[in-house]
């Protein structure tokens, strides 16, 4: 187990310095002089000159890599060329509110997606599991920022239960329909893959053997069925780190919230690129990160991995 | 033995082969009708299709004419009528006709986008997948590497700063795509070239490049054609997200994705044709997309006939 554990963390760090390295060459093949849109029209060739060395863009290609890798180790990304914040202190800031969504929505996601998907399988050829299943399908299918227009619409201007965009204050009220709005598209994902995996379950034998020494349908579904059909839930959480990385990118966008992806959007439009640089590594990182996670809790989910 | 009798083996294994492959797809086409959804998503597919290519004959409008100049007030943002079925946006273009050149705009960059992916990932993946080792470990990392990037916000990163473009949308957007089928195909190779024809035929001294190409190749295909198709939905989504936000094809091409943004500001005011129409179209397309890769994942399925 613990060998498992080690060899799976191991294995990230080629991958993050993948990552490092894609982040750089993106950022670099990229045309424009940073020096010039740093300091815009202001700027007479000396200090474009001063500002060139200074952030080392003399240097050959390979010195300014080598000297990338250092920065990123030691957490010394550089600065906004807007507003002079430090990229690390840009990203503090608007991590909370991109934290929140994504959390906020992969939980929504995960419990109401079991608990559908469950429903749905255990009720097979039902209404309910017609009208979950169209659900998922156009869930799937929809538009991030459509979904949240029609949401703001219905439930902002017309019901008036929720503030429609912005933050206000930072009420948690400000937060219920972009997590919604976050969460359908990886909400109905799951709902379908737990209904097919749960379908696929319960003809096993071992759940058969289950209710045949006379369980409780109950005990069947959730001890015996559940623990199986939730592996491919595990991973799929995992995968939509990313996906959900993007929506929140839209998501942001559609109720302007000061988050990660708007922030991300900000920068390219204007070729902020120290906070792009910033912003791309952290979010692959964060997807990085959470697919180890995922990879580790297999180990406690199905034992038959950590012996590979 | 002769080379004839050799020749005459050979031949008889060829038809032998030809007439499982045929039952194979007559197999996979008889469960593919039985399965209702999947039909469902390939009427889609294909109205889809039609209506990309056809554009020009489905509509006696142009997608860009903004007709406020010649007909006045009465087209700016007219609700659905006979003349325009799905009303007209701000400028008066029709906007049915922009759905349609929409579908047409979709259909290029998806099409293109996977054609690229496809390619570039069956050759990495099948590399990858036969060879293993070193060249494994490298396509491998690139994979990881890449698949690590939320995509919306790599192809941003990318569309952003070169002037727009098709070439350049759809090359952004298979760049970050390639890597779903690379990583379907180097499974597929690497359960593949265990099986005993794959051995007999290297046994026989039969190049790699054959192997791969002649004896690998053709029994991966199906699993590619179910991820190429459910990815289309994937690829039409992403260039969508891009119009929305404002990269990408760029205004007054008409693009879904734009549309909507366009049309969004409206929609709550009671104007939601322009908003709403473009939407439809890109999720009835996506769930087309969507039906019919998981009905032929199912009809292609050899476990399951």
């Amino acid at each position: 187990m613990f060998a498992y554990f080690i060899r799976r963390t191991l294995g990230v760090i080629p991958v993050i310095l993948g990552v490092i390295l894609v982040v750089f060459i993106l950022t670099t093949i990229v045309p424009g002089d940073p020096a010039r849109i740093m300091m815009g029209q202001r700027g007479d060739p000396e200090t474009l000159k001063l500002i060139r060395k200074e952030m080392g863009l003399d240097e050959p290609t390979h010195v300014q890599l080598v000297k990338f890798y250092k920065d990123v180790f030691t957490l010394n990304l550089g600065r906004s060329y807007r507003n002079n914040m430090t990229v690390i202190e840009s990203i503090k800031s608007r991590l909370p509110v991109t934290a929140t969504l994504a959390i906020g929505a992969m939980i929504i996601a995960v419990v109401l997606g079991v608990s559908i998907g469950i429903y749905s399988a255990t009720h097979q050829y039902t209404w309910q599991d017609y009208l979950s299943m169209i659900f998922s399908l156009l869930g799937i299918a929809s538009p991030v920022y459509f979904v949240g227009l029609i949401m703001v619409i219905i439930f902002a201007r017309k019901l008036g239960w929720v503030p429609g965009t912005g933050l206000g204050n930072g009420e948690w009220i400000y937060y219920v329909l972009p997590i919604l709005t976050l969460g359908v598209r990886p909400m109905a994902l799951i709902v379908r893959l737990t209904r097919s995996t749960m379908l696929e379950v319960v003809h096993q034998d071992y759940v058969k053997t289950a209710r045949a020494k006379g369980l409780k349908e109950k005990a069947v579904i959730y001890k015996h069925a559940l623990k199986n059909a939730l592996i491919p839930v595990i991973t799929i959480i995992g995968l939509q780190t990313a996906s959900l990385l993007s929506g929140v990118m839209l998501t942001e966008t559609i109720y302007s919230l000061p988050g990660l992806g708007r922030l991300s959007i900000q920068a390219v439009t204007n070729r902020d690129f120290p906070i792009i640089r910033g912003v791309v590594l952290f979010m692959a990182l964060v997807f990085v990160l959470a697919n180890l996670l995922v990879d580790l809790s297999y180990g406690f989910f199905d034992p038959r991995i950590r012996y590979e | 033995m002769s080379d004839k009798n050799l020749n005459k083996k050979s031949n008889l294994k060829s038809e032998g082969l030809k007439e499982t492959s045929d039952t194979l797809l007559k197999d996979s086409w008889r469960k593919l009708k039985r399965n209702k959804l999947a039909l469902v998503g390939m009427s889609i597919v294909i109205l889809f299709i039609i209506v990309a290519i056809l554009a020009p004959y489905l509509t006696p409008y142009d997608p860009v004419e903004q007709l406020i100049w010649t007909e006045g007030a009465a087209v700016k943002l007219a609700p659905p009528s006979a003349d325009h079925l799905f009303g007209t946006d701000l400028y008066g273009r029709d906007i049915l006709t922009r759905v349609i050149y929409g579908a047409r705009i979709s259909l290029q960059i998806s099409i293109a986008a996977m054609s690229i992916s496809v390619l570039i990932g069956i050759i990495l993946g099948t590399l990858a997948g036969y060879y293993g080792g070193i060249i494994d470990d490298i396509i491998s990392w690139i994979i990881n590497v890449l698949y690590a990037f939320p995509f919306l916000l790599f192809v941003i990163a990318i569309v952003a700063f070169f002037p727009p473009s098709l070439i350049l949308t759809f090359s952004a957007i298979s760049l970050v795509y390639w890597m779903s089928i690379a990583r379907v195909v180097r499974g597929q190779v690497l359960s593949i070239k265990e099986k005993e024809f794959v051995e007999a035929a290297r046994a026989l001294g039969v190049k790699d490049w054959k192997i791969m190409f002649k004896h690998i190749l053709p029994n991966i295909i199906a699993p590619v054609i179910v991820q190429a198709t459910l990815g289309m939905g994937s690829i039409i989504m992403i260039e969508a997200s891009l119009t929305y936000l404002g990269f990408g094809t760029q205004p007054p091409t008409p693009s879904w994705g734009y549309m909507i943004s366009a049309g969004q500001g409206y929609l709550a005011q009671g104007q939601w044709w322009w908003g709403v129409f473009p939407a439809i179209a890109i999720i009835l397309t996506v769930l087309g997309f969507n039906l019919f890769g998981d009905g032929l994942r199912d009809a292609l399925d050899p476990k399951s006939r």
